[in-house]
């Protein structure tokens, strides 16, 4: 806020700068609550489109590759986007460290006995499961944006000497231990997510009677679930193959 | 019904300086009709006519409404009775034989003072920084004058219910005391009277909240299981709300970081 005299204990103080109550917000509790639940909607969105994206594995290689295509040759679009996710991520990882040094110090002796009662193992736990999560998200860029897992399968071409994307996923998922980490990752981020979309409009303070606020967590987070593990699990049981879908 | 004879695990601890423990008791004759405070009444003359030091715990109106007593009991404050607060606990809801384990409030922010009593000095804190309505002095008002719609006045006594007992600060892994800072801001902010310093007074009582050391809330609610007066966690919803107008978009004055304006 603006500059104002006021008297304090240390004498008269005029030291009281523009913006001041912006970095005082995003200290604040609430503030950060807010932050948490914006960074993670914006977070959550992008999942959303993302697992969309890869819903078209069942269209075939010509729709999925057309896609990929697409999206790489964007590159107007694509590294802003990755800039902004990766700010998004580091803001939500930071914020969070910071708030749970805070509630640990906040309640620094634990009770000889303490019953939860109402509070969820996925609530409980969404520190580890968030690092879990920013930990399977490393690995996914290594394997499909860097392409270090599994080379042999990375930057192969298609008919129309386009990035073949259908056959790396192919071949990725028919290798049960990459599905295994990626059926790992996806319960993790259910996990997390439970909590999350249950929490952002809390947090915001858009619960009204009306809507089903605490429901909407474990609703978005099984739906995400079943639509990411569809396509992998459809090549698992080889309804998706190097030589076409169905 | 017959007496209770009882084993006790109690937190004793002699001032706040000094290291406390659990230490076990064993209390014998309790009638069930005793409520939990009285049950402890008990205890104290059988461990004062031992020579022993009486337990120190909290407790005033022992009705339900003063929010003095407070207690975890075996793990849930105020005994986990739904909507119940210690001493109108009683104790026909335990057997003979029971083991019952007693601690105080554990939050940074309430250091015990002795035994089972913490100190919740930081609520008054908070309340005070929330200041003050804006009223008409002189004669009274009408009846009537302003009109308030039946489930503003309900809505607004559902929040006015808190006794400020801090079980909600107790029962939050994060001890957390925003479900107590929200009912407080609640119980005026849905009435026509607490609307000309709602801004203000919501960065204020939150600020303080901050200043006492008090956790972040994560959305557990198990302050709202935990509260002896049943206050929703609707009225969180409403301060996260208001705090974002309140900080981003109010001309509001300044508040400082001890929560005066």
């Amino acid at each position: 806020m603006f500059a104002r005299d006021h008297a304090t204990a240390r004498g008269i103080r005029v030291t009281e700068f523009h913006m001041t109550w912006l970095v005082r917000y995003a200290r604040s509790s609430i503030g950060a609550k807010h932050i948490m639940a914006v960074t993670g909607l914006l977070l959550f969105l992008f999942a959303v489109v993302h697992m969309i994206g890869h819903l078209q594995m069942f269209g075939g290689r010509d729709m999925y590759n057309t896609y990929a295509h697409f999206l790489q040759s964007l590159w107007e679009v694509k590294w802003p986007v990755r800039a902004g996710l990766l700010v998004l991520l580091i803001v939500h990882i930071i914020v969070a460290l910071g708030l749970v040094a805070k509630n640990r110090a906040a309640r620094p002796e634990r009770y000889a006995k303490f019953k939860p009662v109402v509070s969820s193992a996925a609530g409980r736990t969404m520190a580890f499961t968030g690092l879990a999560v920013f930990a399977f998200i490393a690995f996914h860029i290594i394997h499909f944006t860097v392409g270090w897992v599994q080379p042999e399968a990375f930057h192969t071409l298609d008919a129309e000497k386009r990035w073949d994307a259908y056959s790396m996923f192919v071949i990725g998922f028919q290798n049960p231990a990459i599905y295994g980490v990626y059926f790992a990752g996806m319960v993790l981020l259910a996990l997390h997510l439970g909590h999350g979309a249950a929490s952002w409009l809390q947090s915001l303070g858009l619960r009204h009677p009306k809507y089903p606020v605490d429901r909407l967590g474990p609703l978005i987070a099984f739906g995400l679930f079943v639509g990411y593990m569809a396509p992998p699990t459809a090549v698992l049981v080889g309804l998706i193959r190097m030589n076409g879908v169905g | 019904m017959s007496d209770l004879n009882l084993t006790l695990h109690v937190w004793r601890q002699r001032n706040a300086k000094s290291p406390g423990k659990m230490v076990t008791y064993k209390v014998t004759g309790v009638s069930t009709h005793a409520s939990f405070l009285e049950m402890l009444d008990i205890l104290n003359e059988q461990l004062t006519a031992k020579g022993e030091e009486p337990i120190a715990f909290d407790h005033d109106c022992r009705e339900g409404i003063c929010g003095m007593c407070s207690l975890m009991i075996n793990g849930r404050p105020h005994g986990g009775q739904r909507a119940t607060t210690t001493c109108q606990l009683h104790m026909r809801h335990f057997k003979n034989g029971d083991e019952i384990w007693i601690e105080p409030w554990r939050a940074e922010a309430f250091p015990v003072i002795k035994d089972l009593c913490v100190d919740r000095t930081p609520f008054d804190r908070v309340i005070a920084a929330g200041g003050f309505i804006t009223a008409n002095c002189g004669s009274a008002p009408d009846a009537n004058d302003i009109l308030i719609p039946k489930e503003s006045a309900d809505d607004s006594m559902d929040a006015a219910a808190c006794i400020a007992c801090g079980a909600c600060v107790a029962a939050c892994p994060n001890g957390s005391a925003m479900l107590f800072v929200a009912a407080k801001l609640a119980h005026l902010h849905r009435l026509p009277q607490g609307q000309p310093e709602r801004m203000h007074r919501t960065q204020a009582m939150v600020t303080a909240m901050d200043a006492a050391g008090f956790g972040n809330c994560s959305n557990h609610y198990e302050c709202e299981a935990a509260c002896p007066k049943d206050i929703k966690r609707d009225v969180m919803a409403l301060m996260n709300r208001d705090y974002a107008k309140a900080a981003l978009a109010s001309r509001d004055r300044e508040t400082k970081s001890d929560g005066s304006g």
